[in-house]
Parts: C-alpha cells; sequence; structure tokens
C-alpha cells in the first residue's frame, strides 16, 4: 500500500517537532478553511461586520486547533490509558447536568462552571467511541465477532444515550448511538446479529414515538410535510429552503443573500448557516463545502485503515463517522430531508461547543495519524 | 492468515464501506442541494421575491370642497408633524417629557401614545403632535439632537379656512376608529383621516381619492429596507362643488350672531340652497386635530346645542308661518273666498274650551288678505273649524313638510304633519276638532325644520314644485342658473289662489303688516313674508286672569316662544326664499323679521354685482 507516502516517514517514536512536522498540513488547511467558511458567513449574517460573530468565532477556532495540534502529537497510549477515564467522567457529568444543570432551549443540556459553559453530551460522544475502541482493542477477531461481547459496549453506548435522551436531546442521542454502531460494525461483529439489530430497532419506532416529548413529534410531523403550517412550525423549514433555493447555481453573491440579509432565515448564525452559504454562493459554494468535509472525514476513515493497533484504527475511523453525522444531519435538516433537531454544523456553526468537539475528535484522528505505527498491548496502554 | 490478520482485514473492508457510504451520503446532500437550487430553483427565487417585496400605500390628496363661486370650504394644507419611533430611542418617555417642555402633550395624547408603543412594531412611527405652527416646528428640529426617536414631518392636513361658518354642512374628518384600522391599510398609514361627520363622511369615497404604491423591500419583520422602482403615485380626490354661496352663509352665520338659531336661503329659480346656517357653531379644525374632552364636553352640554344643525336637525312648531298653507287649503276646498270676512275679538269659543287670538284686544273685521298679514289667529280658527285635517296635512306636504328633502346633510329630520291616521297609531285617539284649531296657527302636534319651511316658501313664491339641493355633481356642470327656470314642475293649485297668499306675504312688510320695517328705503327690493311665534309653553287661565301673558323677556330662555320668519325676494320676480328660526328667540317679528330681510337683502346685492370669476377671466383674456 502506498502509505509510506502518504502518512510520511515510517517511525514509530519521533520527538515532538518530527511529530509536528509529521502531521497531514493538507488536512490541517482543509480544516480552516472550512472554519474560514464560517466565518465569511458570520461576517455576512452581521450585515458585513466582523462583530459580534465572526470575530469571537476567529478566536475560538484559534484556541481549538492549537489544542488539535496538542491533541495530535500528543502519544496516542494516554489516549489509550484515558479511554475509560473519560467515559466514566463523561457519565458522572450528565448525570450532574441532570441534578443541577441549567436549562436551555427546553432541555437541561450544559453545566455552567465558571468560564465556560460544558456540555457533557458533546464530551460524550468523543469519550463513548474511545471506550468502545479501547473495549475492541482486547477482544480478537473470534470475540468481537460474538453476541455476548455486546453486553459491555451496550452499556457503554445506551447509559449516555439515556442520559442524553432525557434532557432531552434525541439529536446527540442519535448521534452516539449511530456512531457507537458504526464502531461496533467495524470492530467485526457478525453481520447477521448487525442485521437483526437493525430490524430490531425499526420495530421500536412506534415505541419511540410513544416516548418522544410533543415538541419532538411535533418536529417529526412538521419535517414530513412542512408546507402545512408555513408561519408556524414549518416556517424555518421553508424559509430555509427558499434560502437554499434561490441562491441558484453561483448564488446571489457575498452579502447578497435577501433571506439572510432581511432576516426572514430562522438560526441563521447557527443551525441553519448552510442555507446562507447556499444563498450567498449558490450550488458551487455548497458543493465546495461539502467536498472539504469529504477530504477530512475520508482521511480520518483512511488513517484507520493505516494504522497498527485496533484501538487506533477504531478511534480514529469511529471519530470520522460520528463527526461526519454532524454533517449529514445538519445539512439534511436544513435541506428539508432530515427533522429538525438542532445540530450545528461544526467548525461554520457559531458557537463553541460543536467547535471544541470536533477539534478534539479531529485531534485524536491526527493523534491516530502521528503514531500509526504505534503497537498497543492487547490489555492496557502499556503506560499504566 | 493470522486472527489480527483477520481482525483487520474485516475492519478495512468495513471501514471502507463506511467511507463509500459517506461519500454516497454526501454526494445526495449536494445532489439535494442541486435539486433545490437547480430543478426548483425558479420557484424559490420567486418565493425569496414575494418575501421580501411589499406593497406600500401613498396617501391620495384629498379633494377640496368648494362653494358655488370656487372658494374653498375644505381644503389641505401645509403642516408640521412631529412622530416618535419607539426603537429609536432607549427611553421614549423621556424624550417625550422633554418634546412635552417644546409642544403642548395633554395626559390623553400621552396615553394614546403609550398605548401604540405597546400595540406596534418598533420601528413603526407613531404621531406625537400635528397641525404644528411653523414657529413650535422649527424650536422641534433645532431640540431634535436632544429627541431621540423624534422625527419630524410635513405633511398635508385638513383645513377649513371658514370652519365655524361651514361645520354643520362639511362636518369633519377623524382617524379613523381603533377597530377600523385593520379593515383598510390605509387607515394603517400615520396621520390618514377619514371623514367622521357631514359631506366629509357622506363622500367619503369622491373625495378621497387612490392610493398610490411603492414598492420596498423589507425585511422578516416589515421593516422597510428600501424602495425599488415601480412607483405608483396616487390620484388626487375629487373636489365636490357645493350651491353654498360663501359670503351669504357668512352674513347668515354673523347676523344670528349668538342666538339658538337657523336660516336658511334658496335660489327659487334653481332650487340651490344658498346658505344653510346653525348657531352657535364650532370649529371643524379642532375635531380633526383631535378635540380635547373638556372643549368637547362643553359642546355637549351647552344648552345651545351647537352639534345641532338647526336647519335640518331642529322640530319646531312652525307657528304663523303656517297660515298661507291653511288659506291655500281652504281656497283650494272652497270654504273660503278672498272676500269672506269674519270678525275678531281676540278670542274663539270651541265648546268649553277658548281660543286666543295673539293680539288681546281683536284686529276686528278681517278678509283672508288681512287675516295674513295681519296673522289673525281667531280668523284662521273660524276656517278650521269648517276643514279637514286630512285635508290640511295632504297641502303642507305639497309644499314640503313632513318629508326629507335628502340634501345630503347629516341627520335630516322629516317633522310632522298630523293627520287622523297619525293620531289613531300614535295615541290610539280619535282626531279632536280642537287640535285642528291647534295646527291652524302652527301649534300642536305639526312640527317642521326651517329647510322645510324654506321649500315651502319658495314654494309659493314660484308655484312650482321647487326641489332644494346642496351639493352640484361637478366642477363641469356649473351650469348657468337661467337654464333651471322652468325645470320644476307647475304646484298642483290654482294659481290664482296662490296670489291671493302671496298678497297677504307682500301686506306683511307693507305699513300695518307684522313685519312693517318703517325705516326701509324705498327703492329698496319689495319683499314678502310671513312672520311666525311658536308657543313653547302652555298658557294657564289663571295666568291670563292675574298677571296677564307673560312677557318673553320675563321668562327663562327656555320657555321663551320661538321665533320664525319665512320670506321672499323680490316680490315681483321671487328669486331667493329665505326662513329664519331663532330658538327662544321672541317675537317672529321683532327678532326674526329683521334677519330674514336682512339674508335677501344680501343674497340680491350678491347676485347683482358682477361676479369675480368673470372679472377674472375678461383680464386674463385682455
Amino acid at each position: 500500500m502506498g502509505t509510506t507516502r502518504m502518512f510520511g516517514p515510517r517511525r514509530v517514536n519521533k520527538n515532538v517537532f518530527q511529530r509536528i512536522a509529521g502531521l497531514n498540513w493538507f488536512v490541517v488547511f482543509v480544516i480552516a478553511a472550512i472554519a474560514g467558511t464560517g466565518f465569511a458567513i458570520l461576517y455576512s449574517v452581521a450585515g458585513g461586520e466582523w462583530d459580534p460573530w465572526a470575530s469571537r468565532q476567529a478566536i475560538r477556532f484559534g484556541a481549538a486547533i492549537i489544542l488539535m495540534i496538542g491533541i495530535a502529537v500528543t502519544d496516542i497510549r494516554v489516549w489509550m490509558a484515558l479511554a475509560y477515564p473519560a467515559w466514566f467522567t463523561g457519565l458522572a457529568l450528565l448525570i450532574a447536568v441532570e441534578l443541577i444543570g441549567a436549562t436551555g432551549m427546553g432541555g437541561q443540556r450544559w453545566l455552567d462552571i465558571g468560564f465556560m459553559r460544558l456540555q457533557p453530551s458533546e464530551l460524550m460522544k468523543i469519550a463513548t467511541v474511545m471506550a468502545l475502541a479501547r473495549y475492541y482493542h482486547s477482544r480478537d477477531f473470534e470475540q468481537s465477532k460474538r453476541f455476548i461481547n455486546l453486553v459491555i459496549p451496550g452499556f457503554l453506548i445506551l447509559l449516555p444515550v439515556g442520559l442524553v435522551v432525557i434532557q432531552p436531546d434525541l439529536g446527540t442521542g442519535l448521534m452516539i448511538v449511530a456512531g457507537g454502531a458504526a464502531i461496533i460494525f467495524m470492530a467485526g461483529l457478525s453481520k447477521w446479529l448487525f442485521i437483526s439489530a437493525g430490524g430490531a430497532i425499526l420495530a421500536a419506532v412506534p415505541v419511540v414515538w410513544q416516548l418522544m416529548k410533543p415538541y419532538q413529534q411535533q418536529r417529526v410531523l412538521t419535517f414530513l410535510n412542512p408546507e402545512s403550517d408555513p408561519l408556524g412550525a414549518g416556517y424555518q423549514i421553508t424559509q430555509a429552503k427558499i434560502a437554499a433555493g434561490s441562491g441558484g447555481l453561483f448564488g446571489k453573491g457575498f452579502l447578497q443573500g435577501t433571506q439572510s440579509q432581511l432576516n426572514f432565515l430562522p438560526e441563521m448564525k447557527t443551525d441553519f448557516i448552510f442555507t446562507v452559504l447556499a444563498e450567498e454562493f449558490g450550488l458551487f459554494g455548497g458543493l465546495i463545502l461539502l467536498t472539504m468535509y469529504g477530504i477530512v472525514l475520508g482521511y480520518g476513515i483512511l488513517i484507520g485503515i493505516a494504522c497498527r493497533s485496533q484501538f487506533a484504527r477504531l478511534l480514529a475511523a469511529g471519530l470520522s463517522i460520528t463527526l461526519f453525522l454532524y454533517v449529514f444531519i445538519n445539512v439534511g435538516m436544513v435541506m428539508g430531508l432530515l427533522p429538525v433537531v438542532g445540530v450545528p454544523l461544526p467548525l461554520v456553526s457559531y458557537g463553541g461547543s460543536a467547535m471544541l468537539t470536533w477539534c478534539i475528535a479531529y485531534g485524536l484522528i491526527l493523534s491516530a495519524a502521528t503514531h500509526r505505527h504505534v503497537t498497543l498491548a492487547p490489555k492496557g496502554s502499556g503506560l499504566a | 492468515m493470522s486472527k489480527e490478520g483477520l481482525r483487520y482485514q474485516l475492519f478495512s473492508r468495513r471501514a471502507l464501506l463506511l467511507a463509500g457510504g459517506q461519500g454516497l451520503v454526501l454526494s445526495a446532500l449536494g445532489g439535494r442541494l442541486y435539486y433545490l437550487s437547480v430543478v426548483e430553483g425558479d420557484q424559490y427565487k420567486l418565493r425569496a421575491d414575494k418575501n421580501r417585496v411589499s406593497l406600500r400605500l401613498i396617501a391620495p390628496e384629498r379633494g377640496d370642497i368648494l362653494d358655488r363661486k370656487g372658494r374653498k370650504l375644505a381644503t389641505n394644507r401645509q403642516d408640521f408633524r412631529v412622530f416618535l419611533i419607539p426603537e429609536q430611542t432607549a427611553n421614549s418617555k423621556e424624550t417625550l417629557d422633554k418634546l412635552g417642555r417644546i409642544v403642548d402633550l395633554s395626559p390623553r395624547q400621552l396615553r394614546r401614545i403609550e398605548r401604540q408603543i405597546r400595540r406596534q412594531r418598533k420601528f413603526v412611527p407613531i404621531t406625537v403632535a400635528e397641525g404644528l405652527g411653523w414657529d413650535r416646528f422649527a424650536r422641534v428640529n433645532v431640540g431634535t439632537p436632544d429627541l431621540p426617536g423624534i422625527l419630524t414631518d410635513a405633511g398635508l392636513s385638513r383645513y377649513y379656512p371658514d370652519g365655524h361658518e361651514v361645520a354643520h354642512i362639511v362636518g369633519y374628518l377623524a382617524s379613523p376608529d381603533e377597530e377600523d384600522v385593520n379593515k383598510n391599510p390605509l387607515y394603517q398609514l400615520p396621520g390618514f383621516k377619514v371623514g367622521k361627520q357631514g359631506l366629509e363622511d357622506r363622500f367619503e369615497a369622491h373625495l378621497r381619492g387612490h392610493a398610490g404604491t411603492r414598492r420596498i423591500e423589507v425585511n422578516s419583520v416589515g421593516r422597510e429596507v428600501r424602495e425599488l422602482p415601480g412607483r405608483q403615485n396616487a390620484t388626487y380626490g375629487k373636489h365636490l362643488n357645493l350651491s353654498i354661496d360663501l359670503e351669504l352663509q357668512k352674513e347668515a352665520t354673523k347676523i344670528l350672531g349668538e342666538e339658538a338659531a337657523g336660516a336658511v336661503v334658496i335660489d327659487i329659480k334653481t332650487g340651490e340652497i344658498l346658505a344653510l346656517a346653525s348657531t352657535p357653531t364650532y370649529d371643524p379644525n379642532e375635531f380633526t386635530k383631535g378635540i380635547s374632552s373638556q372643549n368637547w364636553n362643553s359642546l355637549l352640554k351647552d344648552p345651545r346645542k351647537p352639534l345641532v344643525n338647526k336647519c335640518v336637525n331642529g322640530l319646531y312648531p312652525p307657528g304663523s308661518t303656517v297660515k298661507m298653507l291653511m288659506a291655500l287649503s281652504a281656497l283650494e276646498e272652497g270654504l273660503v273666498k278672498p272676500e269672506t270676512e269674519y270678525y275678531c275679538n281676540g278670542r274663539h269659543r270651541l265648546g268649553d274650551n277658548t281660543f286666543h287670538c295673539w293680539k288681546r284686544g281683536g284686529h276686528g273685521k278681517l278678509d283672508l288678505v288681512g287675516a295674513i298679514s295681519n296673522s289673525c289667529d281667531v280668523y284662521f280658527y273660524e276656517l278650521a273649524e269648517k276643514m279637514d285635517i286630512d285635508k290640511i296635512a295632504d297641502m303642507a306636504r305639497r309644499f314640503g313638510l313632513g318629508q326629507l328633502h335628502n340634501i345630503n346633510v347629516d341627520g335630516e329630520k322629516a317633522g310632522l304633519v298630523p293627520t287622523r291616521e297619525w293620531k289613531a297609531r300614535a295615541r290610539r285617539e280619535r282626531w279632536q276638532l280642537g287640535e285642528t284649531l291647534n295646527v291652524s296657527i302652527g301649534q300642536g302636534a305639526l312640527l317642521a325644520t326651517p329647510l322645510q319651511l324654506a321649500v315651502m316658501t319658495a314654494r309659493i313664491a314660484s308655484g312650482r314644485d321647487v326641489k332644494p339641493s346642496l351639493v352640484q355633481s361637478s366642477i363641469e356642470e356649473n351650469i348657468d342658473p337661467l337654464l333651471y327656470n322652468g325645470s320644476f314642475g307647475r304646484m298642483q293649485v290654482n294659481p290664482l289662489h296662490l296670489d291671493i297668499v302671496r298678497e297677504g306675504m307682500e301686506k306683511v312688510t307693507a305699513v300695518r303688516g307684522t313685519a312693517y320695517d318703517p325705516r326701509r328705503g324705498k327703492t329698496a327690493q319689495k319683499i314678502a313674508g310671513k312672520t311666525g311665534t311658536a308657543q313653547v309653553r302652555r298658557i294657564t287661565i289663571q295666568e291670563r286672569n292675574t298677571t296677564g301673558v307673560l312677557k318673553n323677556k320675563e321668562l327663562p330662555w327656555a320657555s321663551r316662544d320661538h321665533a320664525l320668519f319665512v320670506g321672499y325676494a323680490p316680490a315681483e320676480d321671487p328669486q331667493f326664499a329665505v326662513s329664519i328660526l331663532v330658538q327662544h328667540g321672541g317675537g317672529g317679528a321683532s327678532t326674526a323679521a329683521p334677519l330674514g330681510r336682512a339674508l335677501l337683502d344680501k343674497a340680491a346685492e350678491i347676485t347683482s354685482r358682477p361676479s369675480s370669476r368673470n372679472t377674472f377671466s375678461d383680464t386674463e383674456e385682455v
């Protein structure tokens, strides 16, 4: 395989400078380009002003990308050692948020820890992937296939999902389930078990419908027929489609979007930011952004394939899938393909939580790339 | 292959599968965007335009109300207004306080403003004050830097140059009712007014014109961002031409003075109403600006009722002015001849009741003409005993009493001409002969408006079925009054009988008539008329026997007699008919007749003058 050229010289032990030099700077550049697209749109949404959004977002991204590189050059064994503790910490925070968390947007989602609002469900998306990768790292081919070995991963997934769903945050819950399922799939679970589990999920749909809160049910119904109530619940999605659709091939031009500049678009600096891009830069701009996401996410899976340790493989590919889910749910939602569940477009939407999650996760992917030649003992990281 | 090898192989296969899935899904998202922006793009472009483009109305300029010579009774004038835009001030209360030092703002206005601040969207201007003079407007403008959110503007507002004189005819404008605001988008324009009273109300559609539109770009809350091309200007409202002669109308208002009174002047040849004055009056400008509750209450409480148009809203016993109709009815029925004489000793007995003549000692022997000119009550009691009330009622109706004339003035009343059938219906009683005697001198149930009495006079004077009118159809049809001559049909009354009545009316103003004016010059036009004094209280036998009938001056205002006069001039070729009513004014001869004469003379003077319009066009053509 041409991995040598693709990932730089084969070397197991590298110093920090070698690790930094060995980063795939092209991918880092693409990530920065995605974030830069976000700044430009935030600048446009503010009516051609850096303040109040674009400037703050840029500062946040600056901090986040340094954190990402820091994570990338940290030894993968550290991350492996932290896998379970991270998961337990995340679970504890989720319980804490349930008990004392602040309420926002109809659900308890964050903890106010003074200098920032901590959203444990965001951290849990990463921690669950780490814990699952850690678990399957210690299971061989035969073990991974077996149903009995779904018990612990089941707990690892369903405990946080349960806590997230009662917040209630159905979107994040689904993302954790889907990300976890992807890891179990890649770890080698028998495909028959997989197919029957899929069938079971389909069968559970009516039960889940009963358990959903009225506003969640309303969102699903509105998604199925947004035009039925253009000024009520369907207003957002209708206006978003008008914005995306009216952009045409090349858009109305930077700062020229009527839907965005005249405030017809809802939530346009956060969840619906993709439609601003599509309105001002058209199909062309939208496809470029999707392509950049494709490069970044595809690279994550390729790293997984290039890694020698099962932990690193599952971590990189699993996080890639988790990050992909953000893009899929957000873009699908604003173009009327999915119900409105409140998932931001990572790096582009205004806000720190999703950006932090993305940069931490991508830092871990890059750490896997840096340490792809490191072999890890089946039991433990070797650091303990 | 080792277990590790197998694990890696399976992982790689499945990871690549998921990578392919990612690629597929991202492509699907791209495809969806293609579908929205290219396949359905045109539809969404249209909808985006529908979102942002909004039509805004441009208020039309209201048409003027003009008198017969084109003088303005109601017009628009530039005035200065102050608006508040709540979103442009941090503290609207403080801004209003500061503004209050320059412009008077009543507590009521402030309450309205506060209500509007709460209800409306924050960028919609609220009218704070209007009708400001230049002086105060300038001071507000100078103070603008200290008055955040205050916007000044010059606009057109309704103005009545001679408001008091024409208030009862033209009416006034007011802001639309709050519950009507949503019925017409025009009503939501700041400062827009609609007709509330009088012709302004009745001819609202004619005067208003049509709103123009401009296309503007709006944001999601409807705020204007900029104007787009494609403006359509408003069309002016049409002018409304009245038959009123402003000069005569002003004269009428002036001579009625402070009395509670009404005066009507009709052009006999055309039926056009030249003056329709009612006093006391009010200023419609005050209503259009928004009258203060204090002024409103004082108008409502005034016993002389300034808001009532006495010419058409007021019903009064016509008193002796009805005697011409009695004479005509008796003549037509053959119950009396011009030379028939009766002896008046001041009283007339009917059964147990005594009916009195206004002249205590009586008139002695009188013929019909003398009975009219002296207004002898006993003569008409004698006639009434032989007459049928239904025949009298028929004659009264033919001369315009007991019916609406529909001259487009608010609250016109039909009055009451009693008949047997009316009495049976309204009172469930039979008609009594004594009541016919009361009606014969214009008392009892008989009620008429000054307008009806003027119409009656015009019909007697011309022998034609004169129909009064106030509104001319349009300015182009300013037809020569002579073309109207003869356009009214002849009255179905023997012309000889009319001559007898007219002779009586001419003698009213001659020596020994009730309205004789010894100071009147020999060259002055000859006037024919009839006085009337209508009792509003019952005179008891006791009063007659003890103190004697109390003089009007000895009575409280509300118990005094109504003074009436009807007349026409010139007597030889009747041109103008007049009717005067002075509520509780005392005697018709002493109070009302001089006013009637003055108005007839003024009307003659105005017509004898070459009209200013003609001299104007002459000089232009030179």
